[in-house]
């Protein structure tokens, strides 16, 4: 009886095995190893040693502090901007949807399942100089005559917000849906005005959705770098742009892998902090 | 407020929201109607970006450009293969997680969860810098891992999503009435496990398919769907692609509708009974 349990015991460890060490071998080994990468020093033709070379840090950041600051800028106006857009989606469909609601939900899912690179290319023709858009802008006086929206910043904030939409707009649908209507009605009996209550109550206990929607959009909006090449030029790029083009195409792979790690390191920061007020739970559900 | 103001304005209120709902799924879908238009777009140049007239000639020959065959069926082959990896062993943790308890759930959960929360740059970047360390030639199979890498966290999350909605009573029921932990494992388990088992294997197959960032860093050589588009983006991209992405958009909706039907059928034959 008493092997029996033990072998019982042993189960969970057996099942998590194989995938654990996939992703200890090639996630987290590797992250490790960019640190490693980042404190080596020497060309791709001489090979590179290591020789805890803390300058590709304080070099990346010195050169590059442009490029980070702008990524930061354009991940929280695009986070902002998926935000004011999908919570009356989200709360339209959670509460006055009725039975079309997974249609609905279906119906925000299905534009990306067309390629990225696709659709992003489709945002090209839309803001082309002859697209419909800047003409209509021009007419109604929102843009000069020689005025344009590709290869500008608009064009790529315009292009990160779409391409992360559903990260924010399913984690909001998702807490929305879970309110019981009675705390809203409770709130209005006790004479709460309509905003009182949207204000004091829905809000409050969609939070959890609010933030991870946020943390969702903002983590793969900060490290983008095709928004950025397909729909700006080289003063929007982002530091996406920079860590790919070090590793890809400059090859100089000590800074590439010190940005990179310092990149990873911010964001790990940021989501320690947001599991420890809100909890992983909640970030973990909305992610489906 | 008169109570016939306030209800107007409450009805109003809802018009507006409404109104928002269906701008925000307009705006959602702007570039898929781009797209599939301007796959009959009958362009004469190299570039796709202004109509010029319908034609069906991209249709009638959706492969006739350089290469672009050749990374379509590379980019099916690492998506089957990668898919197949990640649900197995996806399957396994998740199955681990939820109905395990044991020493370092909660960390561990949190590890699969990381490789969501890292800018696919990083992803990518990270396990180049692996491979040029251990002198590794990157190419399919470089591909393949890194691929299993990120679709097993999608997976887990997937299938622990349907695992925590699902009844452990039919489990508990069928070994009430004989059965043994390994055939309840067997003959319960996996029908419960099918429709989470689906979803997760539908959206390994289409991040897979269509992931570009952590691709770029570890293909080598190795041509894929992306990849192709990305090269061609710079010359104009041949309307071909818009055709096949409408294809496979089409290919996945027919997908979801026949999984809600076999669910729908299931639901109304488990009802007969």
């Amino acid at each position: 009886m008493g092997s029996l349990r033990g072998r019982r015991r042993l189960v969970p460890y057996l099942l998590l095995a194989p995938g654990i060490a996939w992703l200890v071998v090639f996630f987290a080994v590797p992250t490790l190893n960019q640190l490693y990468v980042s404190l080596q020093e020497g060309t791709l033709e001489e090979g590179y040693t290591f020789t805890w070379n803390w300058s590709s840090y304080s070099g990346a950041f010195d050169t590059y502090r442009e490029q980070f600051l702008r990524s930061i800028g354009y991940a929280a106006t695009a986070t902002v901007l998926a935000l004011v857009i999908s919570f009356p989606l989200a709360y339209f469909i959670a509460f006055k949807a009725g039975r079309w609601r997974n249609f609905l939900l279906l119906l925000i899912v299905v534009p990306f399942f067309t390629s990225y690179l696709v659709r992003t290319i489709a945002w090209q023709t839309i803001l082309s100089d002859d697209g419909f858009v800047v003409s209509a802008l021009q007419t109604v006086g929102l843009l000069g005559e020689d005025g344009r929206l590709l290869a500008t910043r608009t064009a790529v904030i315009a292009g990160i917000t779409y391409n992360f939409l559903p990260f924010m707009a399913l984690p909001l649908y998702v807490s929305l849906e879970k309110i019981d209507g009675r705390l809203i009605e409770a709130a209005t009996d006790l004479y709460a005005s309509r905003a009182a209550a949207f204000r004091r109550v829905t809000v409050p206990l969609a939070l959890p959705g609010i933030f991870a929607g946020s943390l969702l959009t903002f983590i793969p909006a900060v490290g983008d770098f095709i928004n950025a090449q397909l729909l700006g030029t080289s003063r929007q790029y982002m530091i996406g742009n920079v860590i790919q083009s070090k590793f890809l195409v400059i090859t100089d792979y000590p800074v590439a892998a010190a940005l990179s790690f310092l990149l990873t390191l911010a964001l790990l920061v940021a989501i320690v902090v947001y599991a420890r007020a809100l909890g992983t739970r909640t970030l973990t559900q909305a992610a489906v | 407020m008169s109570a016939a103001l306030s209800r107007a304005w409450a009805s109003s209120r809802n018009t507006l929201l409404g109104a928002w709902a269906v701008g925000a799924l307009l705006y959602l879908f702007l570039p898929i109607f781009i797209v599939v238009l301007f796959s009959f777009n009958d362009n004469q140049g190299r570039f796709n970006f202004t109509w010029e007239g319908f034609t069906l000639r991209h249709w009638k020959d959706p492969f006739g450009v350089q290469g672009l065959s050749e990374a379509v069926v590379n980019s099916i082959q690492l998506a089957a293969v990668s898919t197949v990896i990640a649900l197995v062993l996806g399957t396994m943790m998740a199955l681990a997680l939820i109905r395990h308890r044991f020493r370092g759930r909660g960390p561990t959960d949190f590890f699969v969860f990381l490789p969501l929360a890292t800018p696919e740059v990083v992803l990518g970047a990270a396990l180049l810098g692996l491979f040029l360390t251990l002198n590794v030639a990157t190419g399919f199979w470089t591909i393949v891992i890194a691929h299993v890498m990120f679709n097993v966290s999608y997976v887990v999350v997937t299938i622990k999503a349907r695992l925590e909605g699902m009844d452990t009573h039919l489990e508990e029921a069928a070994q009430d009435l004989g059965a043994n932990g390994l055939t309840t494992f067997w003959k319960v388990t996996p029908p419960l496990l099918a429709p989470g088992l689906a979803a997760a294997g539908l959206l390994a197959f289409a991040l897979s398919f269509d992931d570009f960032v952590i691709t770029n860093f570890n293909a080598g050589s190795t041509s894929t769907f992306p990849l192709f588009i990305w090269g061609a983006a710079r010359q104009g991209v041949p309307p071909q692609v818009n055709v096949l992405a409408t294809m496979l958009l089409f290919a996945v909706l027919a997908l979801m509708a026949v999984n809600v039907a076999f669910q729908r059928g299931r639901a109304r034959r488990l009802l007969a009974r």
